[in-house]
């Protein structure tokens, strides 16, 4: 029993992962109807700017981290207005194609500045672990759970109870309406960008103490995030966070009592998460079946 | 008197198709002006071009100045515009459609402006907290004039109110709109294809055929024009 609720609380510490990453997808869908395939590549660039600064620059931890948000947030928006922007005239194929093309780019850029080296990463929390009712849980999985979730509460907060948080819903919600009324939607939307990024470079800076870093870290994760923003239903924001620990937690049990699957066999369970849900209810969980009124 | 807003030879196109072929009107402070016509007519696009939603040439003039840039601008000019068909956000609540209302303006005393707003229609405040798109199609088009309301705007322009209504109900919002009028001052330029309402409601009346002006004048005036009668009121 301590055992499953060992596993039970290191799925939810790499389901926040993914969460994270699911919540930046699910706020680029909402408001323009796009998959952005470079999410997460644009949280590895992040995380390298994370690690530069720490291992390169001496910066603490946690500076290092609010700087590496700030940084995000602004290359995010300047990603939708210098790059997204000048092609959402066209089809949403168009700027999903941008979005693969920004993919590879982002993927060169990092293999160019860093190298392809495979780098460890130091995590903010200690690695010990403690005892809760007799179960020992590693501190580090405490902190990447509560990270998170502090970021989805202030999100909320953010868009629940702010003037600025207001307009972004509306623009995403109805942007020829929310134009009428004076909402400046580009700028809205390139907030939502600025908004994705910081959320990407979190999942990324919490994934990389334990996956390490290299160019690649975020692949196999983008995919986990697409299961789970697809699981919880891919306009839901709530449906991003408990699709994410739903998928971490689900993935943990299967890989450890499960024998035939172990940790290789992951990443094709989570693709089939994605197909099963893409066959059997489209909207998600908590997604609304579109419904067409007249 | 100069008017509150101008257009001068006002042309518009959705690709090939030319929707206005030179509209000229005007629209003084503290009035209510009608736009009337057919299907097709350019009655929409004449409330479009003022709010920059389409592209348009010819001369717009708001409040003595040039009228510019797109509805994010109209809308900060002093413009309220209720477009066709319910012109709210059905998923946010209608507070949230409210506070939106508000979006422009500096000073913002949200509370006491919703107090003013529900004075117009009392069944807002219990309702406040339920999605707009929940609400019946008459309180959807109150609720987007009430939101319009919210921006204190200077000129009201309303997209067919009356569309899919039940009579009761346009009587009440053309009610509505002619006491927001007598008693604020609120000058409206409303779009209808309900002739016989609008020219109760309207001081001046133009009617569009094809994109032009065809005849207009004092709504009085009208209602006793031959081809008016029978184009637009039957009988």
């Amino acid at each position: 029993m301590a055992d499953f609720m060992q596993q039970v609380v290191a799925g939810l510490a790499s389901g926040s992962i993914y969460a994270s990453l699911a919540l930046a997808l699910v706020l680029i869908h909402r408001a323009t109807g796009v998959i952005n395939f470079a999410q997460g590549e644009m949280a590895t660039f992040s995380t390298y700017i994370a690690w530069t600064l720490t291992t390169n620059h001496g910066w603490n931890y946690w500076p290092a981290f609010a700087a590496t948000l700030v940084v995000s947030f602004v290359g995010g928006a300047a990603i939708h207005q210098g790059i997204i922007r000048p092609n959402e005239k066209g089809s949403v194929l168009r700027v999903v194609i941008v979005t693969i093309g920004l993919l590879l780019a982002l993927n060169g850029l990092v293999t160019l500045i860093w190298s392809g080296e495979v780098r460890a990463v130091p995590s903010p929390f200690p690695t010990r672990t403690i005892e809760i009712a007799g179960v020992a849980i590693s501190i580090q999985d405490i902190g990447t759970i509560g990270v998170v979730l502090a970021t989805v509460v202030v999100l909320w907060l953010l868009f629940q109870y702010t003037r600025i948080g207001l307009a972004m819903r509306a623009a995403a919600v109805n942007p020829a309406e929310a134009r009428l009324v004076g909402v400046r939607v580009a700028w809205m939307l390139s907030l939502g960008w600025g908004l994705a990024a910081v959320l990407g470079a979190i999942s990324g800076m919490l994934a990389a103490p334990s996956l390490f870093l290299d160019p690649n870290l975020m692949a196999a994760l983008l995919i986990y995030a697409f299961a789970a923003a697809v699981l919880g239903g891919i306009d839901s924001p709530l449906g991003a966070v408990v699709g994410g620990l739903t998928l971490g937690v689900g993935l943990n049990l299967i890989g450890t009592y499960v024998d035939f699957v172990g940790a290789d066999l992951r990443l094709p369970v989570a693709l089939l998460v994605i197909l099963v849900v893409l066959l059997v209810k489209p909207s998600g969980i908590f997604g609304k079946t579109e419904v067409k009124r007249v | 008197m100069s008017a509150l807003l101008a257009l001068e030879a006002v042309e518009a196109r959705y690709g090939p198709v030319q929707a206005l072929r030179g509209v000229s009107l005007e629209v003084d402070e503290g009035s209510v002006v009608a736009v009337l016509g057919a299907n097709g007519a350019g009655k929409t696009t004449t409330l479009r071009a003022v709010s920059g939603t389409v592209r348009r040439t010819g001369e717009i003039t708001f409040a003595g100045k040039p009228l510019r840039g797109g509805p994010e601008a109209v809308a900060r000019a002093g413009i309220a515009h209720v477009p066709e068909g319910r012109g709210t956000f059905t998923e946010l609540t209608v507070v949230e459609n409210l506070k939106l209302g508000a979006y422009t303006r500096r000073e913002r005393s949200l509370k006491a402006d919703i107090d003013r707003v529900a004075e117009w229609f009392p069944w807002i405040p219990a309702r406040g907290g339920q999605p707009a798109g929940t609400l019946s199609g008459g309180e959807q088009q109150m609720l987007a004039v009430a939101r319009a309301l919210m921006a204190r705007p200077r000129l009201l322009m309303l997209d067919e109110p009356s569309l899919g209504l039940a009579p009761m109900i346009v009587r009440e919002i053309f009610r509505i709109v002619r006491e927001l009028n007598e008693k604020e001052g609120l000058t409206v330029l409303v779009v209808e294809q309900d002739a016989r309402i609008a020219l109760r409601t309207a001081s001046t009346a133009y009617v569009l055929e094809v994109g032009r002006v065809a005849v207009s004048g004092p709504s009085g005036e009208l209602r006793e024009n031959e081809s008016v009668r029978r184009s637009y009121l039957g009988y």
